[in-house]
């Protein structure tokens, strides 16, 4: 079943991205597969460093290639495989189809232009490649109304400031603008409001919930917060070591994890598992230069058998509860 | 505001360093061996024309005396009068002065217009055949000493292929003169002279290519790096991200963040043009400041010395701080805060 045809905004096929560096190669994706159906709340979870971040970069065409090498698998957007598709035609889906919540506020405004400058670029262009006439005023209005529906106090006065001028929430909530202006139908968000203090992050939270649920937008999120997945997503997908190792219904996944793996996550946050005892989990993940044959989480699983360790487990397709283990294959 | 107090402060400690300057300068000319009036005069003139001169330029006066009598008239705008052409030294360098400045103008404006996109095609094909030739070219411009480079392109354009004229600042059949700014592009446009503008424009060519190769050289190198360090950062996957093209993400949303090191490498780069000059000038017989400079030096022409050295100093604060103000205009980060 491709994408296409499970109905899904995007969906991503096994994916493999790696990273060439100093003569090594590290295998960093092996084998995503995720789907994002339209106007669904998609979350991305596991421990940093598995590979997340790449995968939102792989999606949307940011990865550096070199390093970076797509190897194998298949982006599809809307029925266009954006691997295979022309460099200009992926880029204009960039911003107006499908666009990105940056995770670091700090850095990821160009601190010698205006927000107004920066907001009217995106416009522009956007109107440019879409054969959209507007005026300058009319793009103007547009700009002050984005940054109203983000709760910007005084849009006039925000768009002629310059970004130093404004605190990390404040640049958040011109990011999530930003993102919105060209009413893109995907959303990707790696991590919003992870570099903001706690009470921010969860007011960014939940305005970008707010604004995705009013618009209708599909949102693919990436994030470390177990409780705003329980509370908001749709679906979740958990990642160890460069795969998404289960894929369920958010309230399955909560229920009954199937993954040891998913189960090691959530038995880190006392209050989803209800052992209220923190633990992390033992081990660290593995060297993606030297992956171990089998399947990567073996190393540190507490129900590894021989077989776990030299072959790896496939990935069930399908919208229900999914894990890549051994035991969910047995049972 | 912060802004406005920070060009004070550099305007204020750029006044303490002249001041500095014009003691330095006016102690080493005096400490040199020689007696500037007996070489002023010549071997021929007698000891009492000699010893004339000395008093009626004040050399036999204390040291302070005479610094103190220097600053009073550089005060009011007087550079004294040379020892060797008794003319005032104010003469001497408004008429050179104009010439130098036009040179290093036209230099400067090459090494922008020549630097800074190979530094930007450097950084954008990174370690691909484009980069290893711009950097190749940056450090040839950089090690090649510049009257090498003046007398190569004097011969080879102007001997050889008979394109360019090879001195001075004007053909001898044109008749114009420079009144206004003693620029003589700017004069001949002001006057609505494309003809002498065409002229000018054709004498400053080769040596302001001779001058600018070294400070091409350093602005590609410079903003080569600076733009790699922009391009990692997160505003420009951003910028990707929100459907921004590569064309106005690489020459409008990298390039002006890079900015401000290569312009403050020009404020730096200032000094060593107007010395690298005189030999650009000598070479091309371009009536200009440096080689007077240099002429007056080892004439040990007091006056003109000090005047060469305090106009070069002015002319290298006013640079930077046009410069400080500029770099406040391309990064509003050090305009706002004030801090650089
Ligand atoms: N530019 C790069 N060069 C080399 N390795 C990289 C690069 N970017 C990411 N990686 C590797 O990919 C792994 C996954 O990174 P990332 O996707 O950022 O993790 P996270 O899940 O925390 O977002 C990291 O362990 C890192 O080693
Ligand atoms: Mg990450």
């Amino acid at each position: 079943m491709n994408g296409a045809a499970s109905g899904a905004l995007l969906s991503v096929r096994d994916l493999a991205v790696t990273f060439d560096t100093y003569g090594r190669t590290a295998q960093v994706l092996d084998g995503v597969s995720l789907d994002v159906p339209a106007r669904r709340h998609v979350a991305l979870v596991g421990e940093s460093g598995c590979g997340k971040s790449v995968t939102m970069r792989a999606i949307m065409g940011l990865l550096r290639e070199p390093p970076a090498r797509v190897t194998a698998g298949e982006i599809i957007f809307e029925g266009h495989d954006l691997l295979r598709l022309k460099p200009r035609a992926r880029m204009g889906l960039c911003g107006t189809a499908m666009s990105m919540v940056f995770q670091d506020p700090m850095t990821s405004l160009n601190p010698v232009f205006t927000i107004g400058d920066q907001m009217r670029a995106i416009l522009a262009h956007a109107d440019r490649r879409l054969g959209r006439r507007r005026s300058r005023a009319e793009r103007h209005a547009r700009i002050i109304a984005v940054l109203g529906q983000v709760r910007m106090p005084d849009p006039e006065r925000i768009a002629r400031a310059w970004p130093i001028m404004l605190s990390g929430g404040m640049r958040q909530r011109v990011l999530i603008a930003m993102a919105l202006l060209n009413e893109p139908r995907l959303l990707i968000a790696d991590e919003p409001g992870t570099a903001l203090d706690v009470t921010t992050q969860a007011q960014i939270l939940r305005l970008l919930r707010e604004l995705v649920q009013a618009r209708g937008l599909a949102l693919l999120m990436i994030t470390h917060n177990l409780g705003v997945v329980r509370e908001a997503a749709d679906y979740v997908h958990v990642m160890y070591a460069g795969a998404v190792v289960e894929a369920a219904p958010a309230a399955a996944l909560f229920a009954a994890p199937r993954h040891p793996y998913t189960r090691a996550l959530l038995d880190c946050v006392p209050m989803l598992s209800g052992g209220g005892r923190f633990r992390g989990i033992d081990g660290a993940p593995p060297d993606y230069t030297s992956p171990p044959p089998g399947c990567r989480f073996a190393p540190r699983c507490a129900a590894a058998m021989p077989r776990c360790r030299t072959a790896p487990p496939a990935f069930p397709v399908g919208p229900d509860h999914r894990a890549a283990c051994w035991l969910v294959e047995a049972a | 505001m912060e802004f406005v107090f920070f060009l004070i402060r550099r305007l204020a400690w750029s006044l303490v360093v002249l001041a500095g300057l014009s003691v330095l300068i006016f102690l080493i000319a005096r400490v040199v061996p020689g007696d500037p009036a007996r070489l002023a005069m010549g071997p021929r003139a007698s000891d009492v024309q000699v010893a004339q001169l000395r008093a009626e330029m004040g050399l036999d006066r204390p040291l302070p005396e005479q610094y103190a009598r220097y600053i009073g008239g550089l005060l009011h705008g007087d550079l004294g009068r040379s020892l060797l052409s008794r003319r005032s030294v104010n003469d001497d360098i408004r008429e050179t002065f104009a010439a130098t400045f036009e040179l290093v103008l036209a230099t400067i404006t090459l090494a922008v217009l020549i630097g800074i996109p190979l530094g930007v095609a450097a950084a954008t094909w990174k370690d691909a055949t484009v980069d290893n030739a711009v950097r190749l070219v940056a450090i040839l411009g950089a090690v090649t000493p510049s009257f090498f480079l003046a007398l190569l392109l004097q011969i080879l354009a102007g001997y050889e292929l008979h394109m360019l004229p090879t001195t001075g600042r004007m053909a001898p059949s044109i008749s114009f003169v420079p009144d206004i700014t003693g620029l003589m592009t700017l004069d001949a446009l002001l006057h609505l002279r494309f003809d002498v503008f065409a002229d000018a424009l054709r004498h400053l060519l080769l040596p302001s290519l001779a001058l600018a190769a070294a400070t091409t050289g350093q602005i590609a190198r410079i903003t080569r790096s600076s733009m790699i360090d922009v391009a990692r950062q997160d505003f420009i996957d951003a910028a990707r991200a929100f459907g921004i093209p590569a064309r106005v993400r690489i020459w409008k949303y990298m390039l002006r963040p890079s900015f401000v090191p290569p312009l403050t490498i020009l404020g730096l780069e200032f000094a060593s043009l107007i010395g690298n000059a005189f030999v650009v000038e000598l070479v091309f017989a371009w009536p200009g400041m440096a080689s007077y400079g240099v002429r007056t030096i080892l004439q040990k022409d007091l006056n003109a010395v000090m005047g060469v050295v305090m106009v070069s100093g002015v002319f290298f604060v006013l640079v930077n701080l046009a410069i400080d103000v500029l770099v406040g205009f391309v990064d509003p980060r050090i305009r706002i805060t004030g801090a650089r």
